[in-house]
């Protein structure tokens, strides 16, 4: 495998396999502590199945990484982030590589993807707390004329504002919704890991 | 962590193998993708009942799977939804022409995975309805919450269910019935202690020696409350009180009392706690018809028990006493 894309599942599985046990205490906390085991397996299938594709067209490549997650994550995550990568996928196929209005619109293309499979809204504290903020300084970088790299380090920083702010939040969807109050005082786990998805793109887009 | 398990990763691979070892004049179990499957399907002509979610609440959902139940299950990694393409091929290998009813509780991961399943499965000519059952009154304020979970109507919803599409009754009208059922059915959960899962081998939340959590959930999930412990009178009437404040519950009506064990808790005690809702009941004018009292929905090695009431009628009463034949449920007729 080989490409930005490629090079930046590869950082991301890593990073999802270091912050596993992490990951799982967040989700202990609020949820039932499996978020780090889901996404680390479905991490390491991604890698798996791109390693076995000469294409390097981020479409093919983020379709691959979508197929992998909704089959082997399970969880609420499968789905959406199964549904993000196949989002992103639709919207750069064709491309080797993409400008900051690209990654701009296939980050949008996969917040709307998101969303509309979960039907979270921003504040509902979900991943979607740190995603959302992210396309959009992504998008306004963009159009600040942002280098592709600089656009991203925006969009890094805005998710992790966005997951830091969802300590306070009372969770309305998914699982830690149960928990009413109690699920104050607590990062939200799914936030937490898009978080770690946009900085270990921006880290490759930079290293480029 | 203290578990009769060989390796916490192949926990789901190796139980499945158990069952299919188990019952092999009964039941099929596929590993790629996992699903267990009556022996005997596709049944053609029958409407065919698929079920799924995490593993760890055994026998549900696996140990259902058989004539005048389910046709198949799809079991997750434990208390993890299993995925579109699991449940995809089971509802391929039990469709038998007439359709296929997808029984999902309401946890966003069962039912997202569910919504992406019957896309794949009416993509390909598979016609697909699918029931969210939400009988968990613990949780209070769905405008402001994922909504009321799945609970233990879920498994009165696939005996019923199951028997009517024994019946022959089109996909609709098993559709309808599985709504009807969860629409008068409510339970209500308590645990004494967490449960671990074999992949963090640390509870899933902290108990004093003389603390009880109200409200859980089946998924080792911390419930609304935390309370002093109670004795199982006092615990019943707090259990059952909540399901008769919020459900279709008069004097004179005729209810299934369904007492389930979490999975740690002896049936010695569960049937102290039907006891005091057989009481409780009777003190109100609802009669028991039918019951139900065992571990069926658990919550691995957590410590509890549930209490789901339905409020029955004939229809019900006769789709109950038909005959079922699983592994966890038989009985003729």
């Amino acid at each position: 495998m080989s490409g930005v894309g490629a090079e930046w599942i590869r950082k991301l599985a890593a990073e999802v396999a270091e912050q596993r046990s992490a990951l799982v205490e967040l989700d202990t906390a609020i949820g039932d502590g499996d978020h780090g085991t889901n996404l680390d397996r479905g991490m390491r299938k991604a890698v798996q199945q791109l390693d076995g594709m000469s294409d390097s067209d981020l479409g093919a490549q983020f379709k691959t990484v979508g197929m992998a997650l909704v089959s082997s994550v399970g969880g609420a995550a499968g789905p959406l982030y199964g549904t993000l990568f196949l989002e992103l996928g639709k919207a750069a196929a064709g491309h080797e590589e993409l400008d900051a209005a690209g990654w701009a619109d296939a980050l949008e293309a996969g917040v709307r993807g998101v969303q509309a499979r979960g039907k979270a809204e921003p504040g509902d504290k979900t991943m979607l707390d740190a995603l959302a903020p992210a396309a959009e300084a992504l998008r306004a970088a963009a159009e600040a004329g942002d280098s592709p790299a600089d656009a991203l380090r925006s969009a890094a920083d805005a998710a992790d504002e966005g997951m830091r702010a969802t300590i306070p939040l009372q969770a309305r969807k998914g699982r830690a919704s149960y928990l009413g109050e109690r699920s104050v005082g607590h990062q939200d786990p799914g936030a937490t890991s898009s978080h770690l998805l946009l900085r270990t793109l921006a880290d490759t887009v930079a290293a480029v | 962590m203290k578990k009769l398990i060989n390796d916490p990763d192949a926990v789901t691979r190796e139980a499945l193998e158990g069952m299919a070892a188990a019952h092999p004049d009964r039941l099929r179990v596929s590993y790629e993708p996992a699903f267990v499957v009556r022996a005997d399907a596709p049944q053609q002509g029958k409407v065919a009942i698929v079920s799924g979610g995490g593993s760890g609440h055994e026998p549900m959902h696996g140990g259902f799977v058989g004539p005048g139940m389910l046709d198949a299950a799809c079991p997750g990694e434990v208390f993890t939804s299993p995925t579109p393409d699991q449940m995809l091929e089971a509802t391929k290998a039990v469709d038998g022409g007439a359709g296929v009813l997808h029984i999902v509780k309401n946890y966003t991961g069962d039912v997202l995975n569910f919504e992406m399943a019957a896309d794949l499965a009416q993509g390909e000519g598979i016609e697909v309805a699918a029931v969210v059952t939400n009988d968990d009154v613990a949780v209070e304020d769905s405008t402001y919450t994922a909504g009321r979970r799945g609970v233990g109507v879920t498994v009165l919803a696939e005996k019923l269910c199951g028997a009517a599409a024994a019946d022959g009754r089109p996909l609709a009208e098993v559709a309808e019935l599985c709504r009807r059922v969860n629409d008068q059915g409510r339970s209500m959960g308590m645990a004494l202690t967490p449960c671990v899962t074999p992949g963090s081998g640390k509870p899933s939340f902290t108990l004093a020696d003389d603390e009880m959590e109200i409200g859980i959930g089946i998924h080792g999930e911390p419930g609304r409350r935390t309370e002093k412990l109670a004795p199982a009178a006092a615990v019943t009437e707090m259990l059952a009180g909540a399901i008769l404040d919020d459900g279709p519950f008069a004097d004179g009506d005729r209810v299934l009392a369904f007492v389930n064990g979490m999975g740690a808790t002896p049936l010695i005690e569960l049937y102290i706690v039907y006891r005091e809702l057989h009481r409780i009941l009777e003190a109100r004018g609802i009669a028991v018809a039918r019951n139900l009292v065992g571990n069926y929905i658990t919550a691995l090695d957590m410590a509890g028990c549930s209490i789901t009431l339905l409020k029955l009628d004939d229809e019900l009463e006769r789709l109950w006493d038909a005959p079922v034949d699983t592994p966890a449920l038989r009985w003729s007729a």
